[in-house]
């Protein structure tokens, strides 16, 4: 913890997630959790269905706000109360900056890939259709999904679908990037090629807060793991100490069960 | 026989230009009533379910004749054609509401969070992401609405204007033929219905995603 206490002094946290609660009636999901991500730093969060992660996750773009607590994003509290419009005015420009991508994809089905990609950048940004084109190829190429520019949703994999959906995050040129779950409702055999692009996008130094199942994949990508267990944070450090060497009974037979269900 | 055809053939226009304008005014009147009961406000949405209780929630005759017959009790002066399309424009304007209203909640929740989160504006989001799926969505449950309306122009002989269930019975006391003159109105229906029919299923086919 001293540690930590340090490094904070050295540098003012990139997202700042302070003493968060979040309940639903009487059912608190998030129990005073604190969060800080340094610019560049990829943080990822682990735990058993209903601990919470996702909320967490989601309650960073104010997607499921916070009943305390607060989320900062560098100098910008997001999670403000305001009159609705004041509201609805900061949070649209905030949400600019952070990217999302959603475990079911959630690509629009009724626009083509390079429809998804552009909508947003044409709307918020003003970009002409060229320069939104010109966008779109750039970030489809990098994530491996050009050639498939004009075909609908529906006539692409899982995993393309979820790359295409990290391409219309990326186009708005966001300074964090959230992933929820990203990979838990893809083919075994289509995890990767998403993998790979996550894995791409953390060696460009894109801040990255990452749900996920894929005990591996976090380990070799993240700089922070945190375990999440009933709405606290049980423990959290660096991926060698949490996967090798945890000291919380609740991460080491989290992580049991998991690993044992993982390579069975 | 033959004499009568000219008359049930203008009987059919008046159907069908009653038809169209009633299904003018119902999709706007829809379109204020669904987005009345979605709206953030809780008086609009009270106002928006009231209209839908109401006006599904009575006959259409009952509402035909108090438009026609007690407007003018309250300074509403209309000629009888006026009132057909108005009343039954409203009366199906209500059922249209609630058709858009499921249309628009049947959208994948994830789709509005998914354009939320790239910072599209709530009005964004329904213009550019959600509406154009249930507009896709809700061709087919309108046109039943709209067959049934179709059907419910029926009603407006009623209030004596002259479509083709007035000419049906006007030309009963000259022939003595009902069975012949209601037939004659019945296949007409149908071919209106049929027609709109195949143009709603054309609409449904071009509209749908790939």
């Amino acid at each position: 913890m001293k540690d930590e206490g340090d490094h904070m002094t050295d540098q003012k946290p990139f997202v700042d997630i302070r003493h968060a609660q979040k309940s639903y009636g009487t059912l608190e999901v998030l129990k005073d959790i604190n969060l800080q991500v340094q610019k560049g730093q990829i943080v990822a969060i682990i735990g058993p269905s209903g601990s919470g992660k996702s909320t967490l996750l989601r309650a960073i773009n104010d997607l499921d706000p916070l009943t305390g607590g607060e989320v900062w994003l560098e100098d910008k509290q997001i999670n403000k109360n305001l009159p609705h419009r004041q509201y609805e005015k900061h949070i649209n420009l905030v949400r600019q900056e952070i990217g999302m991508v959603f475990q079911h994809f959630n690509l629009f089905p009724h626009l083509t890939v390079r429809g998804n990609v552009t909508l947003a950048p044409k709307m918020l940004k003003g970009l002409s259709d060229v320069e939104a084109n010109t966008l779109a190829e750039a970030q489809l190429d990098k994530v491996g999904m050009l050639e498939r520019i004009d075909y609908y949703p529906s006539q692409l994999s899982g995993g393309q679908k979820q790359r295409v959906a990290i391409a219309r995050a990326l186009a708005m040129n966001p300074k964090v990037m959230l992933f929820d779950e990203a990979t838990s409702a893809l083919d075994p055999e289509l995890v990767e090629e998403v993998n790979l692009v996550m894995k791409k996008l953390a060696e460009e130094h894109m801040t990255m807060i990452i749900v996920t199942h894929e005990m591996s994949f976090a380990e070799s990508v993240c700089d922070r793991v945190l375990f999440m267990d009933q709405g606290v944070v049980v423990e959290e450090g660096p991926p060698e100490v949490m996967f090798r060497n945890p000291t919380s009974d609740r991460t080491k037979e989290f992580l049991r069960k998991h690993l044992a269900g993982q390579h069975p | 026989m033959q004499r009568v055809f000219p008359f049930f053939l203008e009987a059919a226009w008046i159907t069908v230009l009653l038809s169209v304008l009633t299904t003018i005014l119902g999709l706007i009147f829809g379109a204020i009533g669904a987005s009345a009961r979605m709206s953030r406000f809780a008086l609009f949405r009270f106002l928006g379910a009231a209209y839908v209780s109401v006006f599904r929630g009575t006959p259409a005759l009952i509402q035909l004749f108090i438009l026609y017959f007690g407007g003018p009790q309250i300074g509403i002066q209309l000629d009888a054609f006026q009132a057909a399309v108005i009343g039954l424009g409203i009366n199906a304007g209500a059922y249209m509401a609630e058709t858009m209203r499921g249309a628009i909640i049947a959208i994948d929740k994830g789709q509005i969070e998914a354009a939320r989160t790239v910072g599209l504006s709530r009005f964004q989001t329904m213009r550019y992401v959600v509406l154009p799926q249930a507009m896709r969505l809700m061709i087919r449950p309108l046109g039943v609405n709209i067959n049934a309306m179709i059907k419910a122009t029926a009603l407006v002989a009623a209030i004596s204007v002259v479509e083709l269930t007035y000419t049906a019975q006007r030309f009963i006391g000259s022939t003595y033929k009902p069975f012949e003159m209601f037939l004659i109105a019945g296949v007409l229906y149908m071919i209106i219905i049929y027609i709109t029919g195949q143009a709603v299923s054309w609409l449904d086919r071009k509209a749908r995603i790939n």
